[in-house]
């Protein structure tokens, strides 16, 4: 190539002349001599040719456009990645080159602006899961599952660990991953069919000496409450097992914290606080556990509050490292390294925008949204809504068993209106029937709800 | 010549601007509980969380940005980091709506551009390392190595042999991760000298070399930046023993279009999109790890994987023998589409000359440094590729002002300093890659810096050890942070 390249300074010809001559090579060809020649001949790329920053924008701006985002039509998909608001102040936040260009702080002294904000990030997640300590991020949610079966495997010396029956497919196959190298066994508990509540019965007959977790999500996959929580903490605790709640965080301003619980470990999915949805990423795995002794067997990166050397301020600097696999190696509690460290800024971002009276609030927006669209849907004939009797937040199933319809074809019928029906349970959960999740957040307006309403009437109608 | 000095905001934590009754936030709609929830269900105690307004939020979160060195304020030359400059149009592509209002669960029928996107980027990065099939979805490199590593795993259970073959042969001069993730994945971690050239001592892997050998982990270049050359014996040699080759992409920049892991004989591939791809760091993350695999391995990658029928493309669930999830959805996708655009960009002689220029920076930068007294280049007849490891050993025996101490100084003059101690094979390590994105000026800069702080270290070597003195902070104590009487990771916590 002989044109000067924009983000090679050195590419143009005096310069790179000039320092090939530094180094007694007349071709930058000589810098490859080392690799076998084999290698070197058959390792030409079959790419296409360079394009301008113009024609690339306009191509894969070209290819963007050719999705449907949810801005332009309703969606109440949910399940694992939701639509909420991202207020503007955070992704201004996010934007700021200063911590985008940024890496893992490891010249503290230069770094100190995001590792405060990830020691706030981290005093925030405590705090809104009740729990002592908080890392400063995993990849997501089901990752942060599967560590913390292997956490609660070495903490307690035991070998299996318990989980509910309706737990997100992703998210139970993922702990499968990652349980399987480490022998431990995944054991599914029975919920009750007519509310979702963890079968006291099975849970009893399942949990032994050898359980080193009991896993129990609230709210659930589902979208109900589950009211036993604290009793099958309870259990597990008298059975010498750890106790580990996922909940949605933005449950958490309203509904009981993990803490209040009594869960010795704390996980979930951080994409709701200010993250975007990306078409399923990056997301955020959080997790916060509940004293020291878990603190020393909790993976992922800690940030921790100190002061300079001559005391004269405060400082902050990743603290415990010898948990990490850059000086522990094969000893590491994980491997983790690049962890979401932007996505858990833009979490406290938001979370310092809401405070605690704001999450609150959304949150019994939240709960009176998603109320009102259930309510709306009863009163169709034929739909039975919610599915579970139990207390919903967000997220719900309808039943469409008696409408004749599955609820793909509802699906279908609703995407010709622009609308973006639940996910379909049906693949993952046969025993519920035709049936579909529905997520409803404080972004849908009672215009997008009735639209739902009228177009599912119209649906039944056409029968 | 420039001068620096960081920003001292002293910026008090959020919470202790926080005031009762002040919002941050603008909500929908009058509030008008509607639903009784049982108030067994309800949460007791308020979490301790902030109460400030939008300005304080934006001005809090500003002053600690500027309390914050980036690749955009100066060179980064974290060896194995590839810190290089992320191009802006990446960040306008990735603020579309397209992208980031998409739900992973949409109709393949909806997201045709995002997956034809995905589809071709699995296609280019198959090229790119010379391999057959890509799983976009291990969330950072660490990922991908656990997903090659249980990659691994399932090949050997299907040939019958787990239960024997329960070791992966690391070097020493090997990343943390891939004894990490090696383990995570359930196998012992084997751990070989280097030679006398800093490379795979092949006789030391013919003799950790078994029935029990699952495979090696290397990363080539390695981490002192030179090229393993006896790789194709060293493939030869892990096959015959029935083993696989895993290939840390961590170190991939300087191979662009210049040695295809594939051609080196390597079975599974995992790439760091962050480092090699302009992606930006983020602070930590997120990055993207995707790994390519060769045929004989295909059926194991994770689900799904992005497929395409004529023009429609589609998420491929049918893989029965599938290592199956590791993670949730289909991977950082936004950060994929960044490196789709940046693969675009640059094209095939750009990529190539990407590796070049690094290579290029590596090698004048190390000839340079090596001149600076009290360092020292081991392996000095070696030509680097993209990064390098000086020994400031020499540097610390005669003046007391270590390989820290150093790089400490080089903060002082706004320089973010190498990766330090690392590799584990090297007395008094500074690994340093300035990637291709920098100038001959800056390097130039650089050198003057490390020139200028030798000179001090001889001088008056308690000056030095006194660095830094221009950063937000003075040195910081680290023990403290870790000590348990001490420590303090939240801000409810007594410190």
């Amino acid at each position: 190539m002989n044109e000067p390249h924009p983000f090679m300074p050195n590419s143009a010809r005096r310069i790179k002349e000039e320092m090939l001559h530094d180094l007694g090579a007349r071709y930058v060809e000589a810098l490859f001599g080392d690799i076998p020649e084999p290698i070197r001949k058959s390792s030409t790329l079959n790419l296409p040719s360079a394009r301008s920053e113009m024609e690339t924008k306009r191509v894969v701006e070209d290819l963007l456009s050719r999705n449907l985002s949810t801005r332009e039509v309703v969606s109440f998909l949910g399940g694992g990645v939701w639509p909420h608001y991202v207020p503007a102040a955070v992704d201004e936040i996010v934007s700021r080159s200063e911590f985008l260009t940024s890496y893992t702080p490891y010249q503290p002294e230069i770094s100190q602006g995001m590792l405060q904000a990830l020691f706030e990030y981290q005093s925030m997640i405590a705090e809104l899961m009740g729990m002592e300590f908080a890392n400063s991020s995993l990849y997501d949610w089901a990752t942060a599952l599967g560590e913390a079966a292997r956490m609660a495997s070495r903490v307690t010396g035991r070998d299996e660990f318990l989980v509910p029956h309706y737990v997100q497919p992703d998210r139970i196959q993922t702990l499968k991953t990652f349980c399987e190298p480490a022998r431990i066994r995944v054991v599914e508990v029975e919920q009750d069919k007519r509310t979702g509540a963890l079968l006291d019965g099975d849970l009893q007959e399942k949990i032994s000496s050898k359980t080193a977790g009991v896993y129990v999500e609230n709210p659930s996959y589902l979208g109900f409450l589950e009211v036993g929580m604290k009793r099958v903490g309870e259990i597990a605790h008298q059975k010498g097992a750890l106790f580990i709640v996922g909940a949605d965080p933005m449950s958490l301003g309203l509904f009981a914290s993990p803490g209040e619980l009594g869960a010795d470990i704390a996980i979930g999915e951080g994409q709701p606080l200010g993250n975007h949805m990306n078409y399923g990423g990056p997301l955020l795995g959080l997790f916060a556990c509940g004293d020291e002794r878990l603190l020393r067997q909790m993976p992922g990166r800690l940030i921790g509050k100190t002061t300079t050397k001559d005391g004269s301020s405060k400082a902050f600097t990743m603290a415990l490292q010898t948990r990490e696999q850059h000086i522990r190696r094969e000893k590491a509690t994980s491997n983790i390294c690049t962890n979401e460290a932007l996505c858990a800024l833009a979490a406290a971002t938001y979370l310092s925008l809401l405070g605690p009276g704001g999450l609150e609030r959304l949150g019994k927006i939240i709960l009176d949204n998603s109320h009102y669209t259930m309510q709306q849907l009863r009163e169709l004939e034929g739909l039975k809504v919610p599915l579970f009797e139990a207390q919903h937040f967000k997220e719900f199933v309808v039943g469409f068993d008696r409408t004749g319809l599955t609820a793909s074809q509802i699906n279908a019928e609703l995407a010709k209106r622009g609308i973006q029906g639940g996910i379909c349970l049906h693949d993952q959960f046969p025993e519920l029937g035709q049936s579909a999740l529905y997520c409803v957040t404080e972004c849908h307006t009672r215009g997008d709800i009735d639209r739902l309403i009228a177009a599912i009437r119209a649906i039944l109608g056409e029968r | 010549m420039m001068t620096f000095k960081q920003a001292q905001w002293n910026e008090p934590l959020i919470i202790e601007r926080s005031r009762e009754g002040t919002v941050g936030f603008s909500l929908p709609g009058p509030e008008k509980p509607t639903v009784d929830v049982p108030v067994e269900l309800l949460r007791k105690k308020r979490p301790q969380l902030p109460e400030v307004s939008e300005t304080d939020v934006i001005r809090h979160y500003v002053r600690l940005s500027q309390e914050n060195y980036g690749v955009d304020l100066g060179i980064y030359p974290l060896g194995s980091c590839t810190m290089k400059y992320n191009p802006k149009v990446l960040d306008k592509i990735v603020a579309s709506a397209k992208i980031q209002d998409l739900h992973p669960l949409q109709d393949a029928g909806s997201v045709q551009g995002i997956l034809r996107i995905l589809r071709e980027l699995s296609e280019w990065l198959a090229e790119i390392v010379g391999l057959d099939k890509v799983s976009l979805q291990p969330a950072a490199g660490a990922q991908g190595e656990f997903a090659g590593a249980m990659i691994m795993r399932a090949f050997h259970k299907q040939n019958g042999d787990l239960d024997s073959r329960d070791e992966i042969i690391v070097p020493d001069s090997a990343h943390g991760t891939n004894p990490a993730s090696a383990t995570m994945a359930g196998f012992k971690v084997v751990e070989i000298p280097s030679n006398t050239d800093g490379c795979v001592d092949t006789d030391a892997l013919r003799a950790s070399l078994s029935h029990r050998t699952a495979g090696l982990m290397l990363t080539n270049p390695n981490t002192l930046g030179i090229f393993e050359a006896d790789i194709l014996e060293i493939a030869r040699l892990v096959h015959e023993a029935g083993g696989l080759l895993y290939y840390d992409g961590a170190n991939l920049n300087a191979m662009l279009g210049k040695a295809k892991p594939g051609r080196m004989g390597f079975d599974i591939v995992h790439i760091n999109i962050h480092k090699t791809f302009g992606t930006p760091h983020g602070g930590g993350g997120p990055g993207s790890g995707p790994i390519a695999v060769s045929k004989k391995l295909e059926e194991f990658l994770p689900v799904p994987t992005v497929e395409r029928d004529r023009d429609t493309y589609y998420l491929d669930f049918n893989r029965p023998n599938s290592i199956g999830k590791i993670r949730s959805f289909w991977g950082n996708s936004s950060v994929l589409l960044r490196a789709y655009a940046y693969i675009m960009m640059m094209g095939r002689d750009g990529l190539e000359e990407v590796a070049e220029i690094s290579v290029l920076n590596a090698n004048y930068l190390a000839k340079k440094l090596s001149q600076v007294r009290g360092l020292e280049l081991p392996f000095p007849h070696k030509i680097r590729k993209h990064e390098f490891v000086l020994s400031a050993a020499k540097m610390a025996h005669e003046t007391g002002v270590t390989a820290a101490h150093l790089s400490k100084r080089l903060l002082d003059s706004g320089i973010h300093a190498p990766t330090v101690y690392f590799p584990l094979i090297v007395d008094e390590a500074m690994m340093i890659e300035p990637t291709e994105t920098v100038s001959k000026q800056e390097l130039d800069e650089f050198i003057a810096a490390f020139s200028k702080a030798s000179t001090e270290a001889y001088a008056n070597p308690d000056a030095v050890k006194d660095s830094p003195k221009n950063t937000a902070v003075t040195r910081i104590d680290e023990a403290r942070a870790s000590h348990p009487k001490t420590m303090q990771l939240t801000w409810k916590q007594k410190g």
